[in-house]
């Protein structure tokens, strides 16, 4: 039976004014059913306010093979960083 | 001021009903199942513990909540037959969490405007775990009931199965904080509107079954009883 039942991602936001985060999958006959296990599995201890789910196979990821193209290439970029940057003493209420 | 038979029966429902449930656990069609029913159970656990305890207080000789779950017979239970039945299959379960959970909802709805104050806080505490479990059993009598060939003949087969044991939970209650014979209509109307709404028919009225509030009870309560209270009996006040 679990092979019929389609994987969902979870995304619970912890209070007002936080963001969902994804906290795991779980299984489900359909998105309704999602949400009801997910607040059973995911926030049973009171983790939450707010849940999204998400089916699992429309979730488009990167792929590790791409990760050197993907993200080395931002390591030595010291000045993407707002810190690298002088702020004149005239400069005011930045 | 709340009886203490009231107290008891209402803590009994809920301690009987709980124990069934649990029995789902590691036994459920999907993991997630497992988790909710446990969660349900525990909910259930939770007003019986709170009803129970306040039974021994009104009774005033000094029974506490484990006395009254671990140390009374089957005949001294005060339950409806409905919650004490065993679970049959996952739609035989489902049938009943859609009966007794609407039942529930419209006693602790109720019973939140009580005059006894203890009552009363259970109550309002217990109505959103309840409301839950409605949604819960509903959402699956609609899957199973407007889902398979199969899970519509076991739907089915599982609201006949429980079907002689409805009429009990409405029952005058002398003593009640709320008439039970009030709570049909609002019941009626939930419980009908969802067998609708999942294309199944209300199953034709057959001779209905009763006694357990005056303790007279299936055969499936002393096994269920045996198993809860063995461990306390064996071992008086063990704790871990």
């Amino acid at each position: 039976m679990s092979a019929e039942w389609p994987l969902w991602e979870v995304f619970v936001r912890a209070k007002r004014g936080l963001s969902h985060i994804h906290v795991g999958s779980l299984h489900a006959p359909d998105a309704t059913m999602a949400v009801r296990n997910a607040r059973d599995v995911y926030t049973r201890r009171g983790e939450g306010v707010s849940i999204w789910v998400v089916p699992s196979d429309q979730i488009t990821a990167s792929s590790p093979d791409e990760k050197d193209a993907f993200f080395d290439p931002a390591g030595d970029k010291v000045y993407r960083h707002p810190t690298f940057y002088d702020v004149p003493v005239e400069a005011k209420h930045l | 001021m709340t009886t203490q038979r009231y107290a008891l029966a209402l803590g009994d429902d809920a301690l009987i009903l709980a124990q069934r449930l649990g029995e789902w656990v590691a036994r459920a069609p999907e993991l997630e199942e497992d988790v909710a029913l446990a969660n349900i159970a525990l909910d259930l656990l939770g007003q019986a513990r709170t009803l129970l305890t306040y039974a021994g207080e009104l009774e005033g000789a000094g029974r506490d909540e484990d006395a009254l779950a671990y140390w009374r017979d089957d005949r001294d239970f005060r339950n409806v037959l409905l919650v004490e039945l065993p679970n049959g299959d996952f739609a035989v379960t489902m049938a009943r969490q859609l009966v007794f959970a609407a039942y529930q909802y419209e006693l602790y709805d109720r019973l939140r405007g009580s005059a006894d104050e203890t009552v009363a806080a259970v109550a309002g505490k217990a109505v959103k775990e309840v409301h839950y479990h409605r949604d819960h059993a509903t959402q699956w009598v609609l899957r199973l009931g407007d889902g398979t060939d199969e899970s519509r003949r076991r739907m089915v087969a599982g609201l006949e199965t429980v079907w002689p044991y409805v009429d009990e939970l409405f029952e005058p209650f002398d003593g009640a904080d709320v008439d039970p014979t009030a709570l049909r209509e609002p019941w009626t109307a939930y419980v009908h509107g969802v067998l609708a709404e999942a294309g199944l028919s209300v199953p034709e009225p057959t001779a209905s079954r009763r006694g357990g509030r005056d303790g007279l009870h299936t055969e499936h309560l002393g096994y269920l009883l045996a198993e809860l209270q063995h461990l306390h009996r064996s071992h008086p006040g063990a704790t871990w």
